[in-house]
């Protein structure tokens, strides 16, 4: 057991934290994505800073090489080398300092690496840079009505007129339609080949003639997702990443991401911390809550997992640095234990206010600007999107323990 | 950065797996449990000894192997696994490192050399410094001691007891003395040793460094508690392990009912609430030498966290072999067991999280 990471990383994080005390503080302006990413923004930072476009703070953090640190230069990212450790130590003093990271967002976290691994040297000079800048919006066209779970058997058909796709169909649980410029999206091209091998992944205009796109209020009250319809909707042929019928090869790639990313350990302490203060101030009879044996326990009890949490963070870390490590079983469980822990969480803190942990949007006695609702009900979200818990527990059983899979019936 | 188990570790480890993959059968574990075949536990004990779990921790310079404790954990979560009847965490870890910290230069060389050659093993209780019940605890008089120990572990064959007072002076006493009662207890696991100890007027050693100091037996304590917590994390992966091959070969309507997604379910939700305790426990271990900042307060969240975890892996496996997990026969119930006793030592998980809170000042 060795927790260094080596006299050579202290140069680098010393450039870090030098960073964040000169900009200690900073507010962003513009809002990209909607009330949640208000609400995170205005709980991670103090007001006494300077002010600074979301975009502008963006170019800033590649230019120094904390935010798209690995991309190439050329793709507008920083050009550095893929060092994880590095990014740890960013990630960790940014959020010690509490000022913000880059924004990441659909685009940035599932389009680029699948360009920068798939992806013709036209595309990624094309979609690359745009998307890390914030210039270019993407969001994510995989769910249908129809295609959740089973999101293999997705229908919206993609047919090839001269030198044109032709799209027609829906989809569903499109986060942030609303404000993107470009879609990467699943769709049937081969309606002939088994459900895997139809599907091509392309590159559509959000603005392209015979899109529509229908708000869908989520139980925040946020219009979170949007439906987005197809009707003889046309864009380029050369609009697809990997050939005809790889799409659910190339989308597998980046879901894998997806998965492990939401049980990122630091921003759980950070919220526990929250949640720490939380109970610190609010009283019960005159008493605070943390004096109350019963609401101790229970944060202690949330607090043990966080830290299993971390620990477990370290491991996937560790074996990410060393090779000879094998933690496939880890990796399979985060999404799992993160999202059902950090909901449990968010549940403590509503319990932990009472009757004041029900008011919601500008109410009178509101805490923390409503954050433990939203993100109560938020990660609720999280734990279907992204692939169920069930559906986790699948893979944890079938993939990770070799359990067989549920025999074929037969469609009544 | 290297987090985990290095090579060696697990090379050591793996050889205490074996060896008791080798040794202990669910039926010689039966038939000790009737009391039918101490024989066996010894023999198993001599075997693990001659492996090297008796002087692990111990320094060379005392005859040692001078191993970190992360060594101490991952054997401990082998003889969880393994479900070894034979004094470990009480005997070989808490006793010879209340020596090792509290010890006279005498006592050191006296007792660690002791260990180290198997001439003598250490029974050792603590629980009344944790949790006193039937207002059991024990007064020091100048050189005597007297009162009660209840849960002391490993002192069935002990030829000494390490004890401790409530306030947390450790002293030594000797099983032979005439004015020590030694009672067995009989808890739901027979592959631990838990016994009563009744001071009249004992004559004892104290370990000179623990009076005022309570700072040592704590540290012993938590260390403890992480051992007992690797114990657990071993024996919950053997329950899992046994629930997936069992759901693999039992068949019901027609297919084997690891395919039906209630037991696959199950099994997921076990390896996802265990997969963490792995770290949490090397992490914890880690922090006694090495970030004494944060040693108290993992070692009471991992003693706890890992507890409740075992313990509903140790419902839920059974549950996976249905009517079969009940019997005797399947003896799945040794692990349950081990997992309930190992729970409640050196405090339940009430106990240790209003320690962990106590700690950060709540």
């Amino acid at each position: 057991m060795n927790l260094d990471f080596g006299n050579e990383y202290d140069k680098f994080r010393a450039e870090v934290t030098d960073f964040c005390s000169k900009h200690k503080g900073v507010q962003l302006t513009g809002n990209l994505f909607g009330r949640y990413e208000t609400i995170k923004r205005s709980r991670s930072s103090n007001s006494d800073g300077e002010t600074m476009p979301l975009a502008e703070w963006q170019k800033l953090l590649i230019e120094n090489g904390y935010f798209a640190r690995n991309i190439p230069k050329q793709y507008g990212g920083y050009g550095g080398d893929l060092d994880i450790v590095k990014n740890v130590i960013i990630n960790t003093e940014f959020s010690k300092a509490g000022i913000p990271s880059g924004t990441g967002g659909q685009g940035i976290d599932f389009l680029v690496p699948t360009l920068l691994e798939m992806g013709t040297e036209e595309q990624r000079q094309q979609y690359i840079k745009p998307a890390l800048h914030l210039e270019t919006i993407w969001c994510q066209g995989y769910s249908e009505p129809n295609a959740g779970s089973d999101l293999a058997s997705l229908q919206t058909k993609g047919v090839l007129d001269g030198d044109e796709w032709v799209i027609n169909g829906q989809k569903i649980w499109t986060s942030t339609a609303k404000y993107s410029q470009m879609m990467f999206c699943l769709v049937r091209t081969e309606p002939d080949e088994p459900k895997h091998k139809g599907i091509s992944y392309l590159l559509i205009p959000m603005d392209a003639p015979g899109i529509e796109i229908r708000p869908l209020v989520d139980m925040t009250l946020d219009a979170g997702f949007n439906e987005v319809f197809f009707t003889d909707v046309r864009i380029p042929a050369t609009n697809i990443v990997g050939k005809r019928g790889e799409g659910w090869l190339v989308a597998n790639k980046t879901l894998v991401h997806e998965r492990g990313s939401l049980g990122d350990p630091d921003k759980m302490i950070t919220r526990l911390n929250l949640l720490i203060a939380l109970m610190k101030n609010e009283t019960m009879n005159g008493e605070r809550v943390i004096d109350h044996p019963v609401f101790r326990d229970r944060l202690m009890k949330i607090q043990g997992k966080t830290l299993a949490l971390k620990a477990h963070g370290l491991r996937l870390l560790s074996a990410n640095l060393n090779k000879s490590q094998n933690v496939d079983l880890g990796i399979m469980i985060v999404k799992l234990f993160g999202t059902e822990m950090r909901y449990e969480l968010e549940a403590l803190a509503i319990d932990v206010m009472g009757e004041l942990g029900t008011l919601y949007e500008e109410s009178p006695h509101i805490r923390d600007a409503g954050s433990w609702q939203y993100a109560f009900m938020y990660y609720l979200g999280l734990i279907i999107g992204g692939g169920t818990s069930q559906i986790q527990k699948n893979i944890i059983s079938e993939r990770g323990l070799g359990m067989p899979k549920a025999p074929k019936i037969k469609e009544a | 950065m290297y987090f985990g188990l290095s090579e060696e570790q697990q090379f050591f480890q793996d050889t205490i797996a074996k060896y008791l993959e080798d040794n202990v059968t669910i039926e010689a574990v039966r038939e000790y449990a009737k009391g039918d075949n101490q024989r066996f536990a010894d023999d198993i004990h001599q075997g693990l000894v001659e492996l090297g779990i008796n002087n692990l921790i111990i320094p060379e310079q005392y005859g040692g192997l001078g191993l970190d404790l992360l060594y101490a954990a991952a054997v401990s979560q082998s003889l969880g696994a393994g479900i070894a009847p034979v004094p470990y965490i009480g005997s070989y870890v808490m006793a010879p490192l209340a020596i090792i910290l509290a010890g006279s230069m005498d006592q050191k060389t006296k007792y660690l050399n002791a260990i180290s050659s198997h001439e003598l093993h250490f029974g050792f209780g603590a629980t009344e410094y944790v949790t006193s019940r039937e207002n059991a605890g024990i007064v020091i008089d100048g050189n005597t001691a007297s009162g009660r120990s209840l849960f002391v572990i490993d002192g069935f064959n002990a030829s000494h007891f390490i004890l401790t007072t409530k306030e947390g002076t450790i002293f030594i006493v000797n099983a032979d003395d005439p004015n020590l009662e030694v009672i067995q207890l009989t808890t739901i696991d027979k592959t631990s040793e838990i016994s009563e100890l009744i001071l009249s007027n004992c004559q004892i050693e104290v370990l000179e460094e623990s009076i005022n100091n309570t700072s040592i037996i704590e540290r012993v304590v938590d260390i403890g508690r992480i051992m007992i917590a690797s114990d657990s994390l071993g024996a919950s992966q053997t329950m899992i392990d046994k629930s997936v091959d069992y759901s693999k070969e039992r068949k019901q309507f027609g297919r084997v009912i690891g395919s039906f997604q209630a037991v696959k379910h199950m099994c997921a939700e076990m390896t996802a609430n265990i997969q963490p305790c792995y770290s949490m426990i090397w992490y914890a271990a880690h922090c006694q030498d090495n970030i004494p900042e944060e040693s108290r307060l993992m070692a009471t969240h991992t003693k706890a966290h890992v507890s409740d975890v075992a313990s509903s892996i140790a419902k839920t496996s059974t549950e996976v072999h249905g009517g079969m997990g009940f019997t005797d026969d399947l003896g799945l119930h040794y692990w349950f067991k081990r997992i309930g006793l190992n729970r409640q030592l050196l405090g339940g998980v009430e106990i240790n999280r209003e320690e962990a809170a106590k700690v950060q000042g709540f």
